[in-house]
């Protein structure tokens, strides 16, 4: 056992500072665990909320369709126009309709369209939960009988999950048309020869891919929004740590994911 | 309005705690607690803010779960049985909370048919409107069925949040500071609403507050909570007879001796 002095030296407070930090966050993972189990326990058991994943869906796409559209066709855009001066100096600017599909439909779409949620949908999942769980309306649901749980976290949950894969395939051909106007502009290629050399390069696999990644985005962003929301505290200040929580963690953990299915994926190519 | 006599049956019980304790962190709020409630019978528990009042009527709801000591409520021990169970016996039980609580993005009939479309399988919408205004009429406030919750008054909150508990015909009803942050006037309407409720719904009451005025005219029985324990307990007359330093204070602010 260390002595009364060594606990108050400054090496010592350190450590303990650190232990600590180390504590709680394996005690806020398994939170999260035990969050996730109890969704998949709670979504997939009647009664289902039908009416409430509707409209959430319908919120989520309805809060995202403006940004992304903008969003999907600069990026779209701008990497077409980025990327001639490189392909003009092996001459192959003939080659742009294809990189530029396999960069969006691959990656650029879902990841675009996970971050513009990750900002416009979580941080409001984040803040719309916690201000629900200060102003304790929460404890309302839960003492009145009824499963807050599955109305507001499994809809919220339910909704990301299906909505991101298809505001990301929206945003897959608004980017392509941002690509379309830029090598129109220079080369004058027609719609169709341009949607022909767009989709000669895509294989089955990057639409399964994409989708995939998709779902997992969406599924990431509800819960994370979902989590920091239900479980927020302190007030008014909570409610902001939930909102910027839930953005913060659900970006974070979309580049995380991105990477592991881009490797995983890579063995099937 | 003078409270009306109602029949209290002394020999059920319908809530019945044995010493409760509760803590957060290093902080001792309940410090073993015994406590009755009668059928009928509104129990009105005064104390400082900070004493634990609010507390104790989240562990009887089920919604904390105390360190020690059983709650039991209709014959259930509340931290003994299955979430379904606690599911069952939270319809039984309705909790008007001290900030009304209502769900602000929805209307006041959809407020008030939330917990009853959830509970109630297979009612019809004929049923569901006729209990909404029921409850919209039993606590005066018919005419806001279609505003939102942002467009009432602090009163009216109140008002809805007992509605919102009333409309499942719970037995048991909690008042978590049903008057704080209200004027005088609404205040006394308040009041006069709990002990309608009580009549009218035979129901069996905690109700919260440190308002002596609303402990005065809905309480059957005071309960004096300090330092984590009830102290005095009575008639209001019989709690308040007394010098004890801790107590007298709390009469003579509120009547302004």
């Amino acid at each position: 056992m260390d002595s009364v002095s060594d606990q108050t030296t400054p090496e010592y407070k350190k450590q303990s500072t650190f232990k600590k930090k180390l504590a709680n966050f394996f005690a806020e993972v398994y939170r999260i665990h035990l969050f996730i189990v109890r969704f998949f326990k709670e979504a997939f058991m009647p009664p289902f909320e039908f009416k409430e994943v509707i409209r959430q869906c319908y919120e989520v796409g309805v809060r995202s369709f403006t940004l992304i559209t903008v969003t999907g066709f600069i990026v779209g855009l701008i990497f077409t126009k980025q990327s001639r001066p490189s392909l003009i100096t092996f001459g192959a600017t003939s080659w742009l309709p294809s990189l530029v599909s396999i960069a969006i439909m691959r990656a650029l779409a879902p990841l675009v369209t996970a971050l513009i949620a990750s900002g416009k949908v979580g941080s409001s999942i984040g803040a719309e939960l916690g201000s629900m769980r200060v102003t304790e309306q929460i404890d309302a649901m839960e003492v009145s009988g009824t499963k807050p749980f599955k109305f507001l976290v499994c809809t919220r949950v339910l909704a990301t999950t299906l909505t991101i894969p298809i505001l990301a395939t929206y945003t897959g051909f608004i980017g392509l048309l941002g690509g379309y106007l830029n090598v129109a502009m220079n080369e004058g290629t027609s719609y169709t020869t341009f949607m022909q050399q767009v989709f000669q390069p895509l294989v089955y696999l990057d639409f399964t891919a994409s989708l995939i990644k998709s779902i997992v985005f969406g599924f990431t962003i509800g819960i994370v929004g979902s989590y920091q929301g239900y479980y927020s505290n302190k007030g008014t200040e909570g409610v902001g740590k939930a909102a910027n929580g839930a953005v913060v963690t659900a970006m974070f953990l979309v580049f995380i994911e991105e990477i592991i299915i881009v490797q995983i994926t890579s063995n099937f190519r | 309005m003078e409270k009306a006599k109602v029949e209290i049956d002394y020999n059920n019980e319908v809530i019945k705690i044995r010493g409760l304790k509760k803590s957060f962190e290093d902080f001792a709020v309940l410090r073993g607690i015994d406590l009755d409630l009668y059928q009928g019978e509104n129990l009105v528990v005064l104390g400082r803010s900070g004493t634990g009042k609010s507390v104790l009527i989240k562990l009887i709801s089920g919604l904390l779960k105390p360190d020690h000591g059983t709650i039991e409520v209709l014959g259930q021990e509340v931290n003994n049985i299955s979430d379904k169970n606690l599911q069952e016996l939270r319809i039984r039980i309705g909790f008007s909370f001290q900030n009304s609580a209502l769900y602000d993005s929805m209307t006041v009939r959809k407020n008030l048919e939330f917990p009853l479309v959830r509970n109630r399988k297979g009612i019809s919408r004929k049923e569901i409107d006729t209990a909404v205004e029921t409850v919209l009429e039993a606590v005066g406030l018919s005419q806001t069925i279609n505003q939102m919750p942002s467009e009432l008054s602090g009163g009216q909150r109140k008002r809805i949040g007992i509605a919102r508990t009333l409309i499942l015909n719970p037995e048991i009803m909690l008042y978590d500071e049903p008057t704080a942050g209200l004027d005088p006037i609404t205040c006394i309407e308040i009041n006069d609403l709990i002990n309608e409720v009580q009549q009218r719904y035979k129901t069996s009451s905690i109700i919260i507050t440190h308002d002596l005025t609303c402990a005065k005219s809905t309480g059957d029985r005071i309960a004096m909570l300090l330092d984590g324990q009830f102290q005095r307990e009575g008639t209001f007359e019989e709690v308040f007879d007394t010098n004890d330093p801790r107590v007298k204070p709390f009469f003579d602010y509120n009547f302004i001796k």
